[in-house]
């Protein structure tokens, strides 16, 4: 199970970490305890009371994932600035958070929705628009999942430990806590995984350039790097500026539509909370841009990694003593724990409300409620640990691709009703379809990249596909909801005649 | 007051106004540095819009 790269004082530092994380998970339930957590308030959304604080932990925990961690350091390194898109990203981010989620919250809090099919079911009466959210979040987010295992797979690695027995440990650990404590166990997790990140990225960025000679020098051996290598770059091509634009924007707007970050809105005291935190959150998207980097320190360092994603643990490895590379290992697992938690919680509380309430059986009591999710937390977390242990790896990778494309897909049902009535459900449902399908389609025929070259008028321009799919999405729903009105109208006068 | 909200998006989206390693600060290519000075700037924006909303909510009361 033991390879060369073992490290006895990396081991003991991340062994050490990760059992107290676990034991915070299991004590979790008694935290802020409330009368029963036999009620999915309690347990899908920790009893809907979290403050600022709690809130900026929760949701920067789980919407800066491990895979964040480990993956935009590799696109950086690997294809240099066009990498680097995830800060516009996690920038714009805010002011769409800030406009749109104190809204939804409050629409939320006064039905006792729990998911975003419940605010589309409550707010157009459709069982079919509710189905069509519901079942886009649930498949948007296992892929999600399972690249949070991917990031847990790399670090374990990079401790010099074989074998998935570790792995299948740490989750089914992670499955038991979130089974007992709900929504708790992240939130109070994310403390210590929110530090540890911290004090990991601080010191890399402070020690790792002075060890390189200044942040001018990383600069300049990435530069040298790419041109070697006869590809990427540290600034963007022409023809990458679209791409660049279109993924920071289309990301941006998907991001707060997915369940894991909505649970976190939704978990919020109140609507000023949601506020604060669009003004306070950016602080992790700050900790990003300096993740992103390590890209470049790794030139910098000559660190020769295997593949593009232990980029970080090699960099670490090389540059750190065994004891705080365990740290930050130890950091990363962690932080794939908070947000694993969170999608599974955020996709059995939309199992349970909009499929087994609305199908299976309408009458089922809040303890019902709570226990079909709790049950359901579980399978979902299996899962994603059978698709990592027996499907390749590209496979999650595509899938979580296509799932940015869908969830994008939604935002228009999600969104519109908040601030105008005009449209209506088979408007939207109409198209959420071509979205989601057409955009697939797209996005399979182009070899699952999330790119698609348009030809307008003898100029080629290259943008995100789920941006494009987002467009045909919004005038298919306008142009069927003017139809549909026009029915509307004609019809009293049909009734009159008749 | 909403409108300051747009700003972030002007700024980031626009590749071409910041696609340059000149002027460097502190080692890092303008495009660096001008994205990660957006995320301060982007949150008083935000900062100064929450205020001024507070403000007219107190006022209406």
């Amino acid at each position: 199970m033991i390879n060369d790269r073992f490290e006895p004082a990396a081991f003991v530092v991340f062994l050490l970490l990760f059992i107290v994380v676990s034991v915070m998970g299991f004590v979790a339930a008694k935290w802020r305890k409330p009368k029963t957590l036999a009620h999915l308030d309690e347990w899908g959304l920790g009893g809907r009371q979290f403050g600022t604080w709690i809130t900026w932990f929760l949701v920067g925990g789980d919407f800066y994932t491990a895979y964040t961690v480990i993956a935009v350091p590799a696109v950086v390194y690997s294809v240099g600035a066009y990498g680097f898109f995830a800060l516009p990203y996690t920038i714009l981010v805010y002011p769409i958070v800030f406009t749109i989620m104190p809204k939804l919250w409050a629409v939320a809090a006064r039905a006792g929705h729990v998911t975003a099919a419940d605010v589309v079911h409550g707010h157009y009466g459709s069982r079919a628009l509710e189905l069509a959210v519901a079942i886009t979040g649930v498949l948007a987010t296992m892929p999600y999942i399972a690249l949070q295992l991917i990031g847990m797979e790399v670090v374990i690695k990079a401790l010099g430990l074989n074998g998935e027995i570790p792995l299948i440990a740490a989750f089914l650990i992670l499955a038991f806590y979130t089974y007992a404590a709900g929504l708790r166990a992240p939130a109070l997790i994310a403390f210590v995984k929110d530090i540890m990140i911290y004090i990991v990225v601080i010191v890399a960025v402070a020690i790792i350039p002075i060890k390189l000679g200044g942040y001018g020098a990383v600069f300049a051996a990435a530069e040298a790097g790419f041109k070697a290598k006869g590809a990427g770059g540290i600034l963007l091509a022409p023809a990458q500026f679209w791409p660049y634009a279109t993924l920071a924007l289309g990301s941006a707007m998907a991001a707060f539509m997915y369940p894991h970050t909505l649970t976190g809105i939704f978990a919020s005291a109140s609507g000023e909370t949601i506020r604060k935190n669009a003004i306070l959150l950016p602080a992790y998207t700050l900790l990003l841009g300096l993740i992103a980097l390590l890209g470049y320190m790794a030139y910098a360092a000559g660190v020769k990694p295997a593949t593009a994603n232990e980029v970080v643990p090699d960099l670490f490895r090389a540059l750190f003593p065994g004891w705080f590379a365990g740290f930050a290992f130890a950091a990363i697992a962690i932080g794939a724990l908070v947000p694993a938690a969170v999608m599974s919680i955020g996709a059995s509380n939309l199992f349970t409300r909009n499929f087994w309430k609305a199908y299976v059986n309408p009458q089922v009591t809040p303890a019902g409620e709570a226990q079909v999710a709790k049950i359901t937390s579980l399978l979902v977390k299996i899962g994603a640990l059978l698709v990592i242990l027996f499907l390749p790896t590209q496979f999650a990778l595509d899938l979580q691709l296509l799932g940015g494309l869908w969830i994008l897909q939604t935002f228009p049902s999600v969104v519109f009703g908040l601030f105008t009535g005009w449209f209506r459900a088979p408007a939207l449902l109409a198209g959420w379809a071509v979205g989601f399908f057409g955009g697939s389609y797209l996005a399979w025929t182009d070899g699952l990249k999330p790119l698609h070259t348009l030809v307008i008028g003898g100029a080629t321009t290259t943008v995100y596909v789920g941006l494009l799919a987002l467009v045909a999405n919004i005038v298919v729903a306008a142009v069927v909801n003017l139809v549909l009105m026009g029915k509307m109208a004609e019809a009293p006068t049909s009734i009159k005649g008749s | 007051m909403y409108v300051l909200l747009l700003l972030p998006f002007i700024g980031l989206l626009f590749i071409p106004f910041f696609n340059m390693s000149e002027p460097s600060l502190l080692g890092f290519p303008f495009f660096y540095w001008y994205q990660i000075a957006w995320v301060p700037v982007s949150s008083l924006l935000t900062w100064i819009v929450w205020r001024a909303a507070r403000g007219g909510v107190r006022h209406d009361q």
